[in-house]
């Protein structure tokens, strides 16, 4: 590909990562094995599931947990129990950034980069923490301490900067603060997580992936839940509610779910069995919505129903009144995508009708 | 607009997650009045409630519900109306300034799990499954301990609370890809494949998980769900606006003095908030900031005054997304931070889509040359060309939200643009500026 004119090669990230799969013989050849307990474990994680591809993530989490990685012996693992192809895991494995393509040292520490950490000191984080390991991305340390990589946003922007290792979260970390972290684990200590429960390291992370318990014992499992983190931002809009006495307004009297504005008569249950005496005009509207193929279309069919009005507490009988009022037409609603804002929602109508 | 704790006011109780306080607060209490209605009563209460999705896209919760055929009376079983109903959660959380999902999971999982029990009932769903971002272990250690607790309180599994109804409940762990914040390819992820989204019609609500009909719905968006159960509708729609009413969970990050978890009416404006989180840090003033979320166009300080809800924020040329609001100030770099949001989409573009996984690849050279002094003139237009040409042109939302930064920083912010050109590029467009570089690339 020949870059435009100006632009250096390589000099910025790319989602595309050709790095190959580990297979060299001295790594196969320290790996642990997976063994007859990893399939047990590996069917245990199908049968969660309607059908059984389901389970390949999850597979390849606990693939992580046994060998620190994805290794070619995973990837067989998890085609023979599914029935698929070695390419067709392999495709898979390789499309997600959590599954490891070398192995992991034993802890992997992630410096988030994006926008918001990194104006905050993300990036210097993780130069820092780069310069130290001797490592880039993706690397790690000769003494397998340490694999670094940098992070795309980890959802923690109210606690940024932040870094994680095996996941757990070091919050509102700095260089000095970052690299005291690192080197603490360098020595074989597991500095405490900013959120509670206690670091483990990666392979016991993908268990818990997986779907299975990390810990081991039921007392040390309880107390990783149940540890109490350092969450001020999260609390942040709560305490200060708190403080200047503010708070949402109280919910209606004794009957919870009951409509306030309910005139009191007694509410009729809308079952969608035993509608008898139907007009044949009803029935028609009910078959124009059932035959609908898609959600769009079904929605033009639930516009033009004589039951459209007939919302939650309105006794039905009462909304016969309001089928003389002309259709309501709402052909955005149905018609955009989920992952865009509708620019009609039902509110409006229901005011208009 | 006062704040308004509803999702977040049992997040300061000791041992917030735990099963005995969720039902000290009330907890269970939705889901035993839900299971006494029918499931239509219970769409038509959340489709007259107004509650609106929470995810990002605001689509009218109810009416998604509503949308999954049921077999009317008498009516042959075929098609999809006789199949399985699925509910699947996205707690995929990972759009860039969006922190809501996992604190909710972390501080009050069993809010989420009645608000799953609630929803599946109403669309007559016998699983429901959470997909919860890989990464985020400490929410989903939580999470799977809460779901363990209401299988054995009997509030999941079979004959719940006596009232006949099932549900199986699977929290399903990610591995890292944004995408799968999609929800078509968080489907094709949950079935097993690299998660890209899938063309659409047919809507998950006809053909989702395993091809049948599928309900998928944020994690603040179920766990609004009891409250309107509870509260009712017309309480619901105290606060905030008529056409997207509903407390919100509003997200501060990045230059303010307080970041953290704000919930507040819908409509609330970020003067209000920004004056809650103790304004910008001292000395310094606000410069940008996202409404909702990098993959919403940015707005300025003219914006501060905008009610943050659905409508307005569209009206004002944004979009409410995720309520993730991130602050720079007038030391950070508008193109820097748009260079970095821009490297986030290249690498997560599932690549299906040539715009996008190209267009991507190609905004990130354009941007890095820009940021390094290497720019020309050219470039700018360039740069409008590439968004033209990925807005609207992929399947899913991810090239779309890629172009929102550049476009809106562009139209708000062009002379940061022209001072990064070099002299001579900058006497090609008649100016002359200069902007010492600033910011994360320094």
């Amino acid at each position: 590909m020949s870059a435009l004119p100006g632009s250096a090669e390589g000099t910025a990230v790319t989602g595309l990562d050709s790095s190959p799969v580990d297979a060299s013989p001295e790594t196969l050849a320290e790996l642990p094995p997976l063994t007859e307990q990893t399939r047990l474990e590996a069917r245990e994680i199908i049968a969660r599931y309607p059908q059984p591809r389901s389970a390949l993530l999850p597979m390849l989490h606990l693939v992580q947990s046994y060998q620190g990685y994805v290794s070619p012996e995973g990837v067989a693992l998890c085609a023979e129990e599914l029935g698929l192809t070695k390419a067709e895991v392999g495709a898979v494995a390789t499309f997600y950034t959590m599954y490891k393509r070398r192995p992991t040292g034993r802890h992997l520490v992630s410096v988030c980069t994006n926008t918001l950490c990194s104006v905050l000191g993300g990036q210097r984080i993780f130069d820092a923490l780069a310069a130290d390991l001797g490592v880039h991305h993706d690397e790690t340390a000769p003494d397998g301490s340490i694999t670094l990589e940098h992070a795309e946003c980890l959802a923690a922007c109210d606690y940024a900067p932040v870094v994680t290792v095996d996941y757990e979260f070091y919050d509102q970390q700095d260089v000095d603060s970052a690299r005291t972290l690192v080197a603490a684990l360098r020595r074989g200590e597991k500095p405490h997580p900013t959120r509670g429960a206690p670091l483990t390291d990666f392979r016991g992370v993908s268990r818990q992936l997986a779907g299975f318990d990390q810990y081991g014992d039921e007392a040390t499992r309880r107390a990783a839940i149940d540890a109490e983190g350092a969450i001020e931002p999260t609390l942040a809009g709560l305490r200060l509610a708190a403080e200047r006495g503010e708070a949402a307004p109280p919910m209606p009297g004794p009957g919870p779910g009951q409509p306030s504005a309910d005139t009191g008569e007694p509410r009729e249950t809308v079952r969608p069995s035993g509608r008898t005496g139907e007009t044949p005009g009803e029935e028609a509207a009910d078959a124009r919505v059932a035959a609908a193929d898609t959600p769009a279309e079904r929605a033009g069919a639930e516009q033009t129903h004589p039951d459209k009005g007939a919302e939650y507490g309105q006794p039905r009988g009462r909304q016969r009144a309001g089928t003389e009022n002309p259709p309501a037409t709402e052909p955005a609603t149905g018609t955009t995508p989920p992952t865009s804002p509708s620019p009609n929602p039902p509110r409006a109508q229901n005011q208009e009708a | 607009m006062p704040l308004a704790p509803v999702l977040t006011s049992r997040w300061a109780e000791p041992q917030s997650w735990r099963l005995s306080t969720y039902e000290r607060l009330d907890g269970y209490t939705a889901l035993r009045t839900a299971l006494g209605m029918s499931p239509d009563e219970l769409v038509s209460l959340v489709k007259d409630s107004g509650l609106r999705g929470r995810g990002g896209a605001g689509f009218p919760t109810g009416m998604k519900w509503s949308f999954i055929p049921q077999p009317k009376p008498g009516e042959t079983r075929t098609g999809p109306a006789a199949m399985p109903k699925y509910l699947v959660v996205n707690a995929d959380e990972g759009e860039p300034g969006t922190c809501k999902d996992l604190p909710l999971m972390m501080a009050d999982p069993h809010s989420l799990i009645e608000g799953v029990v609630i929803a599946a009932y109403a669309i007559r769903s016998e699983l429901a499954v959470i997909y919860v971002r890989g990464e985020a272990v400490h929410a989903h250690r939580r999470l799977v301990d809460a779901v363990r607790e209401a299988y054995a309180a009997g509030y999941l599994g079979t004959d719940i609370l006596g009232s006949g109804y099932d549900l199986e409940l699977v929290v399903h762990a990610g591995a890292g890809a944004y995408i799968c914040g999609e929800e078509t390819a968080l489907l094709d992820s949950l079935e097993g494949y690299r998660g890209q989204p899938r063309l659409k019609p047919p809507f998950p609500a006809v053909a989702g998980l395993y091809g049948a009909p599928t309900v998928i719905n944020n994690v603040e968006t179920l766990a609004s769900v009891p409250f309107v159960v509870r509260g009712g509708s017309d309480w619901f729609k105290e606060f905030g606006p008529e056409k997207s009413p509903g407390p919100k969970i509003y997200s501060l990050s990045g230059r303010v003095v307080r970041p953290g978890q704000y919930e507040a009416p819908m409509g609330t404006t970020m003067r209000e908030l920004l004056e809650m989180a103790g304004g910008v840090r001292p000395g310094h003033q606000l410069k940008f900031w996202t409404p909702g979320g990098s993959s919403t166009p940015y707005f300025t300080p003219e914006h501060l005054d905008v009610p943050l809800d659905f409508d307005s924020v569209a009206a004002a040329g944004s979009m409410l997304g995720t309520t993730a609001l991130m602050v720079f100030d007038e030391t950070d770099s508008i193109v820097e931070a748009t260079l970095r949001f821009t490297e986030f989409y290249a690498h997560e573009s599932c690549g299906k889509c040539t715009p996008c996984r190209e267009g991507t690849y190609w905004l990130v050279q354009i941007l890095d040359r820009l940021v390094h002094g290497r720019g020309t003139a050219a470039d700018l237009d360039l740069l409008t060309d590439t968004c033209d040409n990925i807005l609207g042109r992929s399947f899913c939302a991810l090239g779309d939200g890629a172009t929102s930064c550049i476009s809106s920083s562009l139209k708000y912010f062009r002379d940061d643009y022209v001072a990064l050109l070099p002299p001579e590029e900058q006497a090609r467009l008649g100016r002359s500026l200069r902007l010492e570089p600033v910011g994360v690339a320094s």
